[in-house]
């Protein structure tokens, strides 16, 4: 159809790559805003850091926190269960690495690098193989072989430190960013 | 033609009401401050911002809430540019009420509503528990809540700005204002429930600028715009970014387009 | 002038795609070869502007749909708060879609102008007419649902007059009018069961307007474009094919257009909106002055310049319906105002009655204007320009155009074209 006195342009010409481009560019930048309306918003981040009081928490309990959307886990844990932990050696484990935040990624899964302080495990309570919640043992209702967690979904059993001990999560239950801030108070974030 | 004596009437007829003399049923048309915000390249004043907070906490918080406003808010980019310690202390001075405690009560012993501090998170508390409350503590009127305050109004910062300073003024002749109400010549009816809120030195403000009434008016104005568009810097900035390169677009497809049509008559 | 394809494919993929789906062949046949009237000008660009208005629409809509929350006590929150201060970019987003929708509108009233000037609706273009109607009306009740959303004072007061407009229909059968108004509303009030009834047929009803616009393609494609001159395309001289020569000039004065849109987001976000909207839905407080938005505005005017409410309803819907019938009206044989001295005269009164009308709906019912000494009330001009509206379409259309004197009508596109170097003096149009 193209007409014989006005032969088409060629495609090489500068002036029609660089409208291209330009109009192309326009379009890529534009998209930006629309992508960044779906992260977060200032709300959600403005709730990115919590603080917990765990003063209430009697020794052998766990109380559930709430970060960023996900329970958190705050486990008192009895001299007994400390013991048993640190009894058990990083290489004998499925995931030998703490998955401590607060600590280098390289960090072994001992006990003690799992804690800030021992007597308190703070955890993220998101199963590492799907993200379910498991579920916690006490005295009064044990759960899996290891005196820790127990995630329902997939059968996923954790130790008193939070480590994968048997089943198909892929590493240990997650140690998030906190800080003490007084003796029985923590911020999370 | 027909339409132009049509614009002529038209012209007349907006013309026509500044002949007239001064209708009391009528409000003043605000008085035009200018604002540092205004214009292509309008920014807040960060002095006034916080030079506003300071008024609207002293004076304004104890009828007015800003519930829209969060205190993360305070420290956010294009706002009053206080850090997020400072922030967290402004917060952390207003009393929230509180989630249930352990034993789920949201009342201690004596009935009173248990509170916490306030953290970033948190928007500033109303003034009264609800709308009821408030029009008992105000002669049965509602005072607005400020967040959107700016540009819930005709006119936007210069009503407000003429509002706050246009008390006291000498009552006209042959109006009538009703108990309990005050003479304002910019508000809608002149007579409004609101007792004049600033005084000269209302508040004091610590950057050394004298709280005279203007001073407090033009400072609070500015924080309550910030407080109805916090995204106004932002906005200039992209909006300048977006029309230069729409203006580099339009140049280069103008010459497309011409080289496109060289030689193609066209009407 | 569809004619036959001229689409070759070149590889072999295409080749197999060409026999299975030939969407290259239909891209390439419509929107790249496409022969098109080299002589038309700005006016035929907003049918392209209008398009990428519609998408933008629907891209802002569908992310402000996924922060919105349709419920009476929470929606205006999600605007105000979530949208417009939590979100990332949410005030830019919610910002383009509320200036979009009323620049979408001066678009589509300019699209709708020329149409009328250029006798556009003419045979064989009925059909490409009537569902430019049909859309129009479409985007007016999908605009009247957005405006709801806001949950603003206006939103509410304009949520309440426009469904309290059935209970007209009592005058007709007793209660039956009522009935239906409850029934839109869902509620003796409007309120939630409202809100969220909008929410879902505002989401609705774009995607029927996608389909209506591409029928309305469709059939544009059938005859082709129409032409300034309204005269029909001979032969390949008449026309170019819609890329480049369309393409770049749709672009820029696209980008032309997008320059005032986001003249209006970034600097005059408030500019088409209403301060009370800023003020969360009332049900127990109307405002002291309402008033839609803008566009609707003349035939706001019509309704409240009818004294009687069924009536004026009925004027309401009739002005709305009364461009269905305009390629029947139209009784001239010549398209193109260009040659048609008297209907210009008629067409130019026509958009200023609609201006004047609009002017009038913005202002209050007892509004009158001070000459001297007269008062002349608005209700009164609204009389005047609703008789107009209606005796423009209804006596004016049909009878000037079996009585007209028109001018030489050229005989062809390209013959016009070469000889517009001879006539310099052709009026004050492009």
């Amino acid at each position: 159809m193209a007409n014989p006195t006005t032969p088409e342009p060629t495609r090489r010409d500068f002036l029609y790559i660089a409208t291209g481009a330009a109009a192309t560019l326009g379009v890529g930048l534009a998209a930006w805003p629309f992508i960044d309306s779906l992260n977060p918003s200032t709300a959600v981040l403005a709730m990115a850091s919590v603080e917990a009081d765990l003063s209430a928490i009697q020794p052998g309990q766990q109380v559930i926190f709430k970060w960023r959307g996900h329970p958190l886990f705050v486990r008192r844990r009895t001299p007994k269960e400390i013991a048993a932990a640190r009894a058990v050696s990083p290489s004998d484990l499925p995931d030998g690495l703490a998955r401590n935040a607060n600590l280098t990624e390289s960090a072994p899964a001992t006990d003690a690098n799992r804690t800030i302080k021992p007597e308190w495990l703070v955890l993220v309570g998101v199963c590492t193989h799907l993200g379910c919640t498991p579920a916690v043992s006490t005295r009064e209702a044990p759960q899996g072989s290891y005196g820790g967690w127990l995630c329902h979904c997939h059968g996923s059993d954790f130790d008193a430190s939070g480590r994968i001990r048997k089943g198909p999560a892929p590493q240990n239950l997650a140690v998030p960013p906190y800080a003490f801030i007084g003796p029985t108070k923590i911020r999370i974030g | 033609m027909k339409t132009a004596s049509l614009l002529l009437a038209l012209g007349m007829a907006l013309a026509a009401p500044a002949f007239a003399a001064e209708d009391l049923t009528q409000p003043l048309p605000p008085r035009d401050a200018k604002w540092s915000f205004e214009g292509l390249f309008g920014t807040y004043d960060r002095g006034a911002l916080q030079r506003g907070f300071l008024v609207y906490k002293e004076v304004c918080a104890a009828c007015h809430g800003l519930n829209l406003v969060a205190f993360h808010d305070l420290a956010a980019p294009g706002g009053p540019g206080f850090t997020v310690a400072e922030a967290k202390a402004i917060a952390a001075g207003y009393k929230i009420p509180a989630e249930p405690n352990d034993r789920g009560d949201i009342f201690d012993d004596k009935g009173n509503r248990l509170t916490r501090p306030g953290t970033l998170a948190d928007h500033f508390p109303p003034p009264f528990a609800n709308d009821e409350a408030a029009r008992a503590n105000n002669n049965g009127s509602l005072p607005s809540d400020l967040s959107l305050i700016v540009k819930a109004r005709q006119g936007g910062p210069n009503y407000l700005y003429s509002l706050l300073t246009g008390f006291n003024l000498k009552v006209p002749h042959g109006f009538a204002v009703a108990d309990g109400k005050y003479y304002n010549p910019y508000f809608p009816g002149r007579a409004i429930a609101m007792p004049p809120p600033l005084n000269q030195g209302s508040v004091s403000f610590n950057d050394g600028t004298s709280a005279t009434v203007t001073n407090e008016a033009k400072a609070v104005v500015t924080f309550l715009t910030w407080a109805s568009e916090p995204e106004l810097e932002a906005r200039h900035r992209i909006g300048l970014q977006v029309l230069a390169f729409l203006v580099l677009l339009a140049g280069l497809l103008f010459l497309s387009y011409r080289k496109v049509w060289h030689g193609k008559k066209e009407e | 002038m569809a004619g036959h394809s001229h689409y070759l494919p070149k590889t072999g993929f295409s080749r197999w795609l060409d026999q299975r789906l030939p969407v290259i062949r239909l891209v390439n046949d419509q929107f790249v070869t496409f022969p098109t009237p080299k002589n038309l000008n700005f006016w035929y660009t907003f049918g392209v502007i209008l398009t990428v208005m519609l998408v933008l629409q629907i891209v802002t809509g569908i992310v402000l749909a996924m922060h919105y929350v349709p419920t009476a006590d929470l929606a205006f929150g999600s605007v105000e708060q979530r949208i417009m201060r939590e979100v990332n970019y949410g005030w830019l987003i919610r910002t383009l879609h509320a200036s979009g929708a009323s620049m979408l509108f001066v678009a589509v009233y300019i699209h709708m102008g020329r149409s009328l000037y250029y006798g556009s609706y003419k045979a064989p273009r009925e059909i490409l007419w009537i569902l430019g109607v049909v859309l129009y009306l479409l985007l007016m009740a999908t605009a009247f649902f957005g405006y709801t959303l806001q949950w603003g004072q206006m939103s509410y007061w304009a949520a309440t007059v426009i469904t309290s407009l059935f209970t007209a229909f009592d005058q007709i059968i007793p209660h039956f009018g009522t009935a239906l108004s409850t029934w839109v509303r869902g509620d003796y009030a409007v309120g939630d069961a409202t809100l969220n009834r909008f929410f879902s047929l505002h989401y609705l009803l774009p995607f029927v307007i996608v389909g209506v616009v591409g029928l309305h393609i469709w059939a544009l494609h059938v005859p082709g474009n129409s032409n300034p001159l309204g005269i029909d395309v001979k032969g390949p001289q008449d026309t170019v094919p819609f890329h480049p020569w369309y393409t770049v000039k749709d672009a820029f004065y696209l980008t032309l257009f997008l320059i005032v849109f986001m003249g209006f987001v970034f600097y005059a976000p408030n500019f088409f909106s209403n301060p009370d909207n800023y003020i969360q839905a009332d049900p127990l407080v109307t405002p002291s002055e309402i008033r839609p938005e803008w566009y609707l505005l003349p035939f706001y005017a019509m309704l409240r310049a009818i004294p009687n409410t069924l009536l004026g309803v009925l004027v309401l819907f009739g002005a709305m319906l009364t461009p269905l019938f305009v390629p029947w009206l139209d009784t001239s044989k010549v398209r193109s105002c260009r040659f048609r001295p008297v209907m210009k005269q008629l067409f130019w009164v026509f958009v200023a009655t609609c201006i004047l009308l609009g002017y009038v709906g913005a202002h209050t019912t007892d509004a009158a204007w001070h000459l001297g000494e007269v008062d002349i009330p608005l209700v009164w001009l609204a009389r005047l320009g609703t008789l107009y509206y209606f005796a423009f379409f209804w006596a004016l259309m049909p009878w000037i155009g079996k009585t007209e004197v028109t001018r030489p009508v050229p005989e062809s596109i390209a013959q016009a074209v070469l000889k517009k170097g001879a006539v310099v003096a052709k009026g004050g149009e492009q």
